[in-house]
């Protein structure tokens, strides 16, 4: 058997308390092209970057041809041959082609650039990729499967060993997708390994010779891929029960009230049609990316609507802003708490008031102990763990954030919630506290849109789960009719 | 405990800051009495101290003394006024360049109406603030409708009112009869610390209510928010483009007020006036701890960072230094104020 190009035996990686990786072993062999396969949240992003020297692993070992790799920085890493393309491109985006493609690596003699070499380098880096994209056109006016080429591209200049791809086809037609596979095909001819990373099974198939299965921060098997049956490599990437971090709920959801008919937006979503009840929670499961996160922007009014209609108790509500969203009983909470959910210099107080003064005001004058108690009352319902209603936000935990970002909604007294991951990146107690006040919620006869990529809790939390693939939201199903196969099935678009 | 200390040395970093340059002055004046005195009488040869007991300490007293201090607060009145302005737009997010422009078109303004038969003294103030407020909303329209960087829209706003003073003032400085407008800056009773000339009074007040507004309304919870963090502001259904057009309208009308108070100290309208002043301005309230990311920064510390810059002109006259060292003076306590103030921040993380 040859040597790996590529070996990782037992990496372990933690941030503070959360384990990114458990143990992560795989191979990958000269001229393959090997999947890797997870969940969100599964670990693939943080072995992704071990491997390309942005993080360092806490135990473990990588041989790059037999021989032990401490990358320590991207830079090394792909000079040592191992190089990675991003799901977000990084180029330059009012620079040309040629420009991008040597970015960093200009041929030069004292300090002026060889543009006849340089030129020279980008026209054999494209060559070999057989596909011409003209050099001199800065690439913001390329489209987004050329732009992948440049980068592409832009990673053979280092005449790399290892290639990693980041959900490449995330962004590409059907078209270019095709266009793409033939690269790495080219490339796997020239005995370069590549590192396919998707969501998309079918994908995955199609290009993979082997692939990996990844979860919880695992390595849970590994195989050929012509052998492989698509179920079971979903069974691999479930694999776990729900636990009972849920709390039971016996809920009898009322009457319809909120109504969203044939909704689209000037990107995505591109059709989204749904009825939530009184007391509901309707889960909206799908892969990052496929318009969850886009709907609830639309309804809210915080992107603009290409067509569709919002009604809520029979009032049309479309194309409000979020101003106007809050005034009808609407609320959301972001999925970027940090860019968009909060402000981060600010007190718990103000954060969580932001969207009501009115109770502890007069005039416009804001009545301060008044404020704060109003704050108390809410931290001690969320179980917030603060010195000081006063204290600003961003010294509080993650998790404590996130139940002010919430606690939000339950201040202003919002009727119908959008709430778009809203347990991303917080502890597990803190997950289980806020499906609680979900819970407690719903049964108030509130109504919530729950988005989330974490298909347990999902399962563990709703009423009725819809998915979303590529724009579109289908399929609304009770609860109990789901299950994990199958959401996923449904969300990488496989009937 | 540790953690409340260290509040309050943020909220008294620029009053420090104050403290530190007065006495460093007062230090340096001293110095300079015993050595001018020990010049004076030729005792070149007798010790240090002995001379500190024969030295009158006139410049010392100058400094400390009540009269300086009455020309300081009256010095700062016009930075000042800009300052508070400046301060609701910075923390907003913002910045406005044009400022010292509108103070320069406002004392035109105002100058022009006096010279007109019609306004009486009320309506020169009010159609002069009213002006500067005019200037401000449509900067704030422009940036908050055509989703402009506020710095490019007020540095065009800077050129295009420096050229409608010039214009106004038919390019020469305004002249006017006299007017009960010249006591809001007349030094009366010049030797002692009080009365105050009423552009003091009306400074302080302002400042108390700019205060108020920022940290008790609503409307100064919502200008922190959309400093702090505008994207959460709008999710928060905060009218953020309406916000804007309102706080740069608010501190055009400042700024009107203070070319008003510069033109009552000039005695005329002077359209070349108050060149750069919105840069002492900015650094007033920069001194004074506010980011120039937004969603920092207080009124009190913005006043204490004016005080600073005129303190620091005031002493360097004193000492008689020529005024291309008190710029590079002043330019040096800007940037290391600013730097302390990072360091601090850093520290109390």
């Amino acid at each position: 058997m040859p040597t790996p190009r590529l070996k990782t035996t037992d990496i372990h990686k933690s941030f503070g308390a959360t384990k990114a990786l458990r143990g992560v072993s795989f191979e990958v062999m000269p001229g393959e092209v090997h999947a890797l396969i997870g969940e969100n949240g599964a670990g693939k992003s943080t072995l992704m970057k071990v491997l390309s020297g942005a993080h360092e692993q806490d135990s473990g070992t990588l041989e790059l041809n037999g021989q032990p790799f401490h990358p320590g920085n991207p830079l090394n890493a792909r000079q040592a041959g191992v190089a990675m393309i991003y799901q977000e491109l990084n180029l330059a985006p009012d620079l040309t082609v040629e420009e991008n493609i040597l970015l960093g690596r200009e041929p030069s003699r004292f300090g002026i650039i060889d543009r006849r070499q340089r030129r020279k380098q980008a026209l054999h880096a494209l060559d070999e990729l057989e596909h011409h994209v003209p050099l001199d056109v800065p690439v913001n006016r390329l489209t987004i499967a050329e732009q992948q080429l440049v980068e592409i591209a832009r990673a053979l200049v280092f005449e790399p060993k290892v290639l990693i791809m980041d959900e490449p086809t995330s962004s590409l037609t059907q078209q270019d997708a095709k266009n793409l596979f033939r690269v790495i095909r080219q490339l796997k001819q020239r005995g370069v390994s590549v590192i396919y990373i998707s969501h998309f099974l079918e994908e995955c198939q199609q290009i993979a010779d082997r692939y990996t299965v990844l979860r919880d921060g695992e390595s849970v098997g590994s195989g050929e891929m012509k052998n492989a049956r698509l179920d079971e490599i979903i069974h691999l990437m479930v694999g776990r029960e729900i636990a009972d971090i849920y709390p039971p709920h016996a809920r009898q959801p009322g009457n319809v009230i909120f109504d969203i008919h044939e909704l689209a937006g000037y990107e995505k979503p591109s059709d989204v049609t749904l009825e939530l009840r009184q007391g509901e929670i309707l889960g909206m499961a799908g892969l990052v990316g496929a318009g969850r996160t886009e709907t609830l922007r639309a309804v809210f009014g915080l992107d603009r609507i290409r067509r569709g209609k919002v009604y809520y108790l029979k009032n049309n509500l479309t194309q409000r802003s979020p101003r106007g969203s809050w005034r009808n009983g609407l609320g959301m909470v972001s999925e970027n708490r940090k860019e968009e959910g909060l402000m981060l210099d600010h007190s718990l107080a103000d954060n969580l008031c932001l969207t009501r003064y009115r109770p502890f005001s007069s005039f416009g004058w804001i009545n301060r102990r008044q404020q704060l108690a109003a704050t108390i009352e809410v931290m001690t319902k969320l179980d917030v763990r603060a010195r000081e209603a006063s204290q600003s936000i961003g010294e509080l935990s993650g998790g404590n954030q996130q139940k002010i970002a919430i606690g939000r909604l339950l201040h202003h007294d919002a009727d119908i919630l959008l709430l778009d991951e809203p347990t991303r990146g917080i502890d597990v107690g803190s997950k289980q506290q806020i499906y609680r006040i979900m819970n407690e919620l719903a049964e108030q006869g509130k109504s919530v849109i729950f988005v989330s990529s974490y298909l347990p809790e999902l399962l563990g939390v709703c009423d009725r789960i819809g998915v979303m693939c590529r724009g579109v939201l289908s399929g609304i199903r009770p609860v109990q009719d789901w299950t994990e196969h199958e959401i996923i099935a449904a969300a990488t678009g496989q009937k | 405990m540790k953690i409340s200390w260290r509040k309050h040395l943020n909220t008294l970093g620029p009053l420090v800051g104050l403290i530190f340059v007065v006495v460093i002055f007062a230090t340096l004046l001293a110095w300079k009495d015993v050595m001018d005195g020990r010049e004076f009488s030729g005792e070149t040869g007798v010790s240090f101290f002995a001379s500190i007991k024969d030295t009158d300490f006139y410049g010392l007293k100058a400094f400390l003394g009540g009269a300086n201090a009455k020309i300081v607060l009256t010095q700062t009145v016009i930075v000042a006024l800009g300052a508070l302005g400046m301060t609701v737009v910075i923390i907003s997010g913002g910045i406005d360049l044009s400022a010292g422009s509108v103070v320069a078109l406002c004392s035109v303004v105002g100058a022009q109406l006096l010279n007109t038969s019609w306004a009486s003294p009320w309506g020169v103030v009010l159609i002069t603030v009213a002006a500067g407020g005019v200037v401000g909303l449509v900067n704030g329209g422009v940036v908050a409708g055509l989703r402009m960087m506020p710095f490019i829209v007020t540095l065009g706003m800077m050129t295009i009112a420096r050229g409608a003073a010039k214009w106004l003032g038919g390019n020469q400085t305004v002249n006017f009869p006299d007017t009960p407008l010249l006591n809001l800056m007349a030094l009366h009773k010049p030797d002692a610390f009080f009365p105050l000339p009423y552009g003091v009074w009306i400074t302080a007040g302002l400042a108390v209510l700019t205060a108020l507004l920022l940290r008790q309304t609503i409307f100064g919870r919502y200008v922190f928010a959309i400093g702090s963090n505008e994207a959460t502001a709008r999710l928060c259904g905060i009218r953020v483009q309406w916000m804007k057009v309102v706080v740069y309208a608010l501190a055009g009308l400042y700024f009107g007020l203070a070319g008003l108070m510069q033109m009552a100290r000039l005695a005329q309208g002077d359209p070349t006036v108050a060149i750069g002043l919105e840069l002492d301005m900015i650094a007033a309230v920069v001194i004074g701890g506010a980011s120039l990311n937004g969603g920092a920064g207080s009124v009190a510390g913005s006043m204490v960072g004016a005080l600073i810059m005129t303190t620091l002109r005031s002493g360097s006259q004193l000492m008689g230094w020529p005024n291309y060292f008190q710029e590079i003076i002043i330019g040096t306590v800007i940037v290391l104020a600013v730097a302390l103030d990072r360091l601090r921040h850093r520290a109390a993380k």
